[in-house]
């Protein structure tokens, strides 16, 4: 391989790592803010399909991009307020409610969906970062969605409030101890509740960034497993939203792997380094996870590394 | 951390234990407060339909014509009976899948991996034996088995690493889904293409010869035999055996387990391992009895029904059949209600999530009937 071709390889990394991560950003970030409050919601792959669903066919009606996204954040609170309220009632389980979720919301997606798959909707537009440069491959690269600022303002805006306000002192009290909490005359149910509808609503806001940004179309098999994924990554990332943007980052240069290699036409192994996101979730979590001791910073009242 | 039955009956009154029953039968009493596990899915179910109903007059549609072509198309003739059944059998098989896991505590959720990965598998152990005119008899065994071996190493994997590394069982599993269909898609699209075939990437066909028949006088595969026998057997092993009431002990209580010196480690990937086993078989009987190689039809998405049948079922292998069943003539309905109502092919998937998420809310109903309890707040054990 010559230096150029490692160059174009690179720079489509970067540029990809940027795309591709948006999603991972805004789930993993709802995510940390759920389990902050000690509850896992394994259905925002369902929020996230729902999400780029319906931010495309708002989109496609209102002519508006933007009016996509805030229809995807709301689509996503509806599913997250569902499961918040389902898992406040007693003896119901979290994990096995989340991937319930996540069925629904597939079906409901591909349900409504159905009509939108071959309409072309107003996508978001981006920032053009490398109007510096005069290299085509390096500005494509840097052709930034405004979301992907969005999401890195919203994780520094939630771990400043974690630790900074009252209303993150609630949250955090929550997801350590529950009894505590309640001895604060805290109601644990709202908190979660509350946490798990912003939640969803982050998620939604990612799925619109799949389909309003990229890859840019809604089709059924948009995003296969990448709530998922955001979801461990949340363990990966310590329950720390800044971690989250990190790992998220991470995982868009994962991701984009194999589309760079095609991109200078190396088409070997596709399915390989289609399947290295998930390779590499697996091996991020045996790697941080022990049977030992649970997980470092984890909230102590989360069911899922139990 | 799983909602397994065995704990779920932890609101009991404590009885002294003068306290003389009354004179009714014990039979009497077991059946009272074993109907509630029957009684509050059936009632889950029931209101998922309501809820259907609503929906469908939502869009305009009618919910007595969908009831309708379920029947038609599910099972109202003796053919659409027999699609059903052949339809159930991938179902009862990924089903148990979740089933046995639950048991010892885990929500294992690998199930169409484990399929998929068994199936492919089976279908290149064929290619050579085939190739060689190895006898039809012992091909299907070894490819069964092979197919088996895989899918339980697959699942089993992911048991391995709860044990060994805490890393949460029910992410991996469905993480494994995701690269065992990638590792299918990347044999399949490559080394192990039928090149004859240009239409849709699959491995070489077994062959007419080298299918599995169908049950005599039925139109239905073997593979739903087995999984009824499989189904039994596997009953017979959690409820009846040692291995099952160790397995049964580490998913009520993992430090009583440890304390009382059980094998946990070997117990959880014993547990997978069959799990995945069962996907496996469902993997080996929809290539040698329905699609006569591996492509990507293998990932239908029958492993995620199953983990429905399985919660629908409470874990209990005994109930996995008739639940796979009513899900199997609901999925096999699908095409006829997608060409007479108009309707998307997702409606099933819609249908099956809002089932899913009414049973898991129903799960707080447990215990709240004083009807369901023995009379005179008698232990039931």
């Amino acid at each position: 391989m010559n230096e150029p071709a490692v160059l174009t390889v690179l720079t489509a990394m970067l540029g990809g790592a940027i795309r591709v991560s948006t999603p991972f950003m805004f789930v993993s970030l709802g995510e940390c803010l759920t389990e902050k409050s000690g509850r896992v919601n394994l259905g925002l792959e369902g929020t996230l399909v729902l999400g780029a669903m319906v931010a495309y066919a708002a989109s496609y009606h209102t002519g508006n991009p933007w009016l996509g996204v805030l229809a995807a954040g709301v689509a996503g609170s509806v599913l997250g307020a569902m499961h918040g309220s389902i898992c406040g009632l007693p003896r119901v389980n979290d994990v096995a409610v989340g991937i319930a979720m996540m069925l629904f919301g597939v079906g409901v997606a591909f349900f409504f969906g159905k009509p939108y798959i071959q309409p072309q909707a107003p996508r978001l537009g981006s920032i053009p970062l490398g109007f510096w440069s005069d290299s085509p491959s390096l500005k494509s690269a840097l052709q930034v969605n405004p979301v992907f600022f969005i999401g890195i303002a919203l994780a520094l805006a939630i771990a400043w409030a974690l630790r900074n306000t009252r209303w993150g002192l609630v949250v955090r009290t929550v997801g350590d101890s529950a009894a505590a909490a309640r001895a604060m005359g805290i109601s644990v149910n709202v908190v979660r509740l509350m946490t798990t509808t912003i939640g969803g609503f982050l998620a939604g806001v990612g799925g619109a960034f799949l389909s309003l940004s990229y890859p840019g179309s809604w089709n059924q098999g948009l995003s296969s497993g990448q709530g998922l994924m955001a979801v461990a990554l949340v363990i990966f990332s310590r329950w720390d939203p800044l971690r989250c943007i990190a790992a998220a980052l991470l995982f868009g240069a994962a991701g984009a792997i194999g589309p760079s290699l095609q991109a200078i036409g190396i088409t070997q192994g596709y399915y390989f380094f289609n399947a290295a996101p998930y390779i590499l979730t697996l091996g991020i979590m045996i790697a941080t996870s022990s049977a030992k001791h649970s997980a470092r910073d984890m909230p102590g009242e989360l069911s899922i590394a139990k | 951390m799983s909602n397994a039955p065995i704990a779920s009956d932890a609101s009991r009154e404590i009885v002294s234990p003068t306290a003389t029953p009354p004179a009714r039968s014990d039979f009497a009493d077991r059946l009272r407060a074993n109907s509630e596990y029957a009684v509050i899915p059936l009632f889950a179910l029931l209101i998922a339909a309501v809820l259907f109903a609503l929906f469908l007059l939502a869009i305009g549609k009618s919910p007595v014509d969908f009831v309708a072509y379920v029947w038609r198309g599910g099972f109202g003739t003796a053919f659409s009976l027999q699609n059903t059944l052949q339809r159930s059998a991938p179902l009862i098989l990924t089903a148990l899948a979740v089933a046995v896991p639950a048991r010892i505590g885990l929500i294992m959720i690998g199930g169409e991996g484990a399929l998929v990965l068994g199936g492919f598998a089976a279908a290149a152990l064929a290619i050579p034996l085939i190739n060689g005119h190895a006898p039809v008899t012992l091909t299907l065994i070894l490819m069964a088995v092979f197919g088996m071996l895989v899918g339980g190493f697959w699942v089993g994997l992911s048991g391995f690493l709860r044990y060994a590394r805490g890393v949460n069982e029910t992410i991996s599993s469905l993480l494994l889904t995701y690269i065992g269909i990638a590792i299918m898609n990347f044999f399949v699209e490559g080394a192990l293409r039928d090149l004859s075939n240009p239409n849709k990437p699959s491995t070489m066909p077994i062959g007419d010869a080298y299918m599995v028949g169908k049950i005599p006088g039925t139109q239905v595969h073997w593979g739903f035999a087995f999984g009824l026998i499989l189904c039994a057997a596997l009953y017979v092993l959690m409820t009846r055996t040692t291995f099952g009431f160790a397995a049964r002990v580490t998913g009520g209580n993992l430090r009583a387990a440890l304390a009382q010196g059980l094998p946990v480690g070997r117990l959880i990937v014993a547990c997978s391992a069959i799990a995945g086993a069962c996907a496996g078989l469902a993997g080996f009987f929809e290539v040698t009895a329905i699609q006569g190689r591996a492509n990507a039809s293998l990932a239908a998405g029958y492993g995620f029904t199953g983990i429905l049948v399985s919660f629908l079922a409470r874990h209990n292998p005994l109930a996995i059949p008739p639940v796979a069943i009513l899900l199997g003539g609901l999925v096999a309905s699908g095409g006829l209600i997608q060409r007479r109502m108009d309707l998307p092919d997702a409606t099933v998937l819609v249908l099956q999530g809002l089932i899913f998420v009414v049973l898991l809310t129903s799960e707080t109903l447990y215990g709240r009937f004083a009807i369901f309890r023995p009379a005179g707040g008698r232990d039931r054990t």
